[in-house]
């Protein structure tokens, strides 16, 4: 191919290939909001792919974070990035002849995991189910019960939230792999890959996944300062996210926050690899189901009646 | 010849077992001077592993109950009492139950299983898997009631009385946190 010289009236020698280079250098360059292009700000913009980033480079990307945060919050933030532990695949049982529906699970995960306040959101959904009827759709369930005090006779409760799959449909679907399956069956998001397309959510069967249709508002003095870049860190306006099973406890080895709030113990949490573990106990004695299980999703979520 | 040998030896072995049976029957009965209930009832100590248990949630002023009992006469007729409102309100197992069921007569600091052994008040949950065997089962394993602090570590378990009072041990409803924000109401 022949690489024909144009001449132009600055009289700047140009080629083609270095024609386009400069024009889409120039695009990105007006496309950055010029208040915000601080060294901090450029730095994201260019920040690699979780996965693809080195030790050297997480580290400088988890510092510049903690900074940012610390002025945000007016408190000491920490972010971890914090690998998973050889050996685990974590697992989570929860006890439908317990659960009572007070929603104590939604709100410590809310508090945990620096949910927006406004808009809210919430990771798990309780739902509410007529005994004796058809409930296996979802649908029918109900969201919004709001007795004096539960458990009202007639009804039981369902609470759903992230499955963890290890067939997990909304991974195969992003498009820029923004969400992945970690080695402890965790599936996590980089809020920072996430493009906002919500291809996720439509191909969660579970509607585990939450998409921020506005800027999240946390109170300073209600912000967790404990957080992991791939858990409960601030997230950003048009960004999905999910329950990661408080990956910044559990893989410390503690229980994740609704675990330890549920009045009732409904809530069993633990590693699957683990013979002696509550959850594998549970699978092997207990009357077990997982939600939509015909979907060959897999899930890691084990619905089981413990009377 | 052979015959004498043969009852010599048959003679032998019967005096060893009558030796050795005489002195099983002395270790026994040295033992049940020590304890008043049989060895099988003993609970196995082995299967509890060390829990990390909050203390017993007492009524405020309640416990030592000896401080009141110690010098009271043992009044062993089921009755109305005019003490311990708990009792008016005693609903578990209908009529078959009553206080000195598992509330000891002779040492009120301390609760009495079926087979007569003594336990303190931290470790109640012996007497309650008395009848709730499956209950019990589920809830060394952890599976039954709550548990917090590590999933591969120290575990922080709590007593049956924690949740269940067990003069009315069913589990008292509670008043849920608020419903979500229906769609249409979110800006």
């Amino acid at each position: 191919m022949s690489r024909k010289i144009r001449h132009n009236a600055m009289g700047i020698k140009l080629d083609r290939r270095n024609f386009l280079k400069g024009t889409a250098l120039g695009l990105t360059a007006s496309a950055l909001p010029t208040k915000q292009a601080d060294a901090g700000f450029l730095d994201a913009f260019f920040q690699e792919h979780f996965r693809e980033m080195s030790k050297e480079e997480i580290e400088e990307v988890l510092t510049r974070l903690e900074k940012e945060y610390t002025e945000k919050y007016k408190k000491n933030v920490s972010v971890q990035a914090t690998p998973h532990m050889p050996g685990v695949v974590f697992g989570y049982g929860l006890d439908l002849s317990r659960c009572i529906g007070c929603r104590r699970c939604v709100y410590a995960c809310v508090g945990e995991n620096n949910q927006s306040r406004d808009p809210q959101i919430h990771w798990i959904s309780v739902l509410r189910f007529k005994k004796g009827e058809k409930w296996s759709d979802l649908e029918q369930s109900d969201k919004y019960y709001n007795p004096a005090v539960v458990p009202e006779p007639g009804y039981f409760y369902m609470p759903v939230q992230c499955q963890q799959c290890k067939n997990p449909p909304c991974v195969r679907a992003c498009p820029t792999q923004a969400t992945w399956k970690d080695p402890d069956g965790i599936v996590v998001v980089d809020y920072n890959w996430c493009i906002g397309c919500r291809y996720c959510m439509a191909a969660c069967p579970y509607g585990a996944r939450r998409f921020n249709w506005g800027a999240p508002k946390v109170p300073n003095e209600e912000f967790n300062p404990n957080t992991h870049y791939l858990g409960n860190r601030p997230r950003y306006k048009g960004v999905v996210e999910k329950c990661t099973f408080c990956v910044q406890r559990s893989r410390a080895g503690k229980y994740p926050a609704c675990v330890e709030i549920c009045p009732v113990g409904a809530r069993k949490f633990g590693n699957l690899l683990d013979p002696n573990s509550e959850i594998r106990y549970s699978i092997e004695n207990k009357r077990v189901f997982r939600l939509k299980e015909e979907l060959n999703t897999h899930p890691k979520f084990y619905y089981f009646f413990a009377t | 010849m052979l015959k004498i040998c043969k009852r010599i030896v048959t003679l032998i072995v019967l005096l060893t077992v009558l030796i050795l049976s005489f002195h099983d029957v002395g270790i026994t009965s040295e033992q049940s001077t020590d304890t008043v209930y049989p060895e099988a009832a003993k609970p196995r100590e082995l299967d509890i592993p060390k829990y990390f248990v909050p203390p017993p949630p007492f009524t405020e002023g309640i416990f030592p109950c000896s401080e009141c009992h110690a010098e009271m006469d043992v009044d062993t007729e089921r009755r109305e009492l005019g003490m311990h409102e708990e009792q008016q309100a005693l609903k578990h197992a209908g009529p078959q139950q009553w206080c000195l069921d598992c509330h000891n007569p002779s040492d009120r600091d301390k609760l009495r299983l079926i087979s007569g052994q003594l336990i303190s008040f931290e470790e109640s949950y012996l007497l309650c898997g008395q009848c709730h065997g499956t209950i019990f089962r589920d809830w060394k394993a952890g599976v039954h009631g709550k548990r917090t602090g590590e999933w591969n570590g120290k575990k922080l378990y709590r007593l049956c009385v924690h949740c269940h009072n067990p003069h009315q041990p069913a589990f008292k409803p509670l008043k849920p946190k608020q419903p979500p924000m229906r769609p249409a109401d979110i800006r």
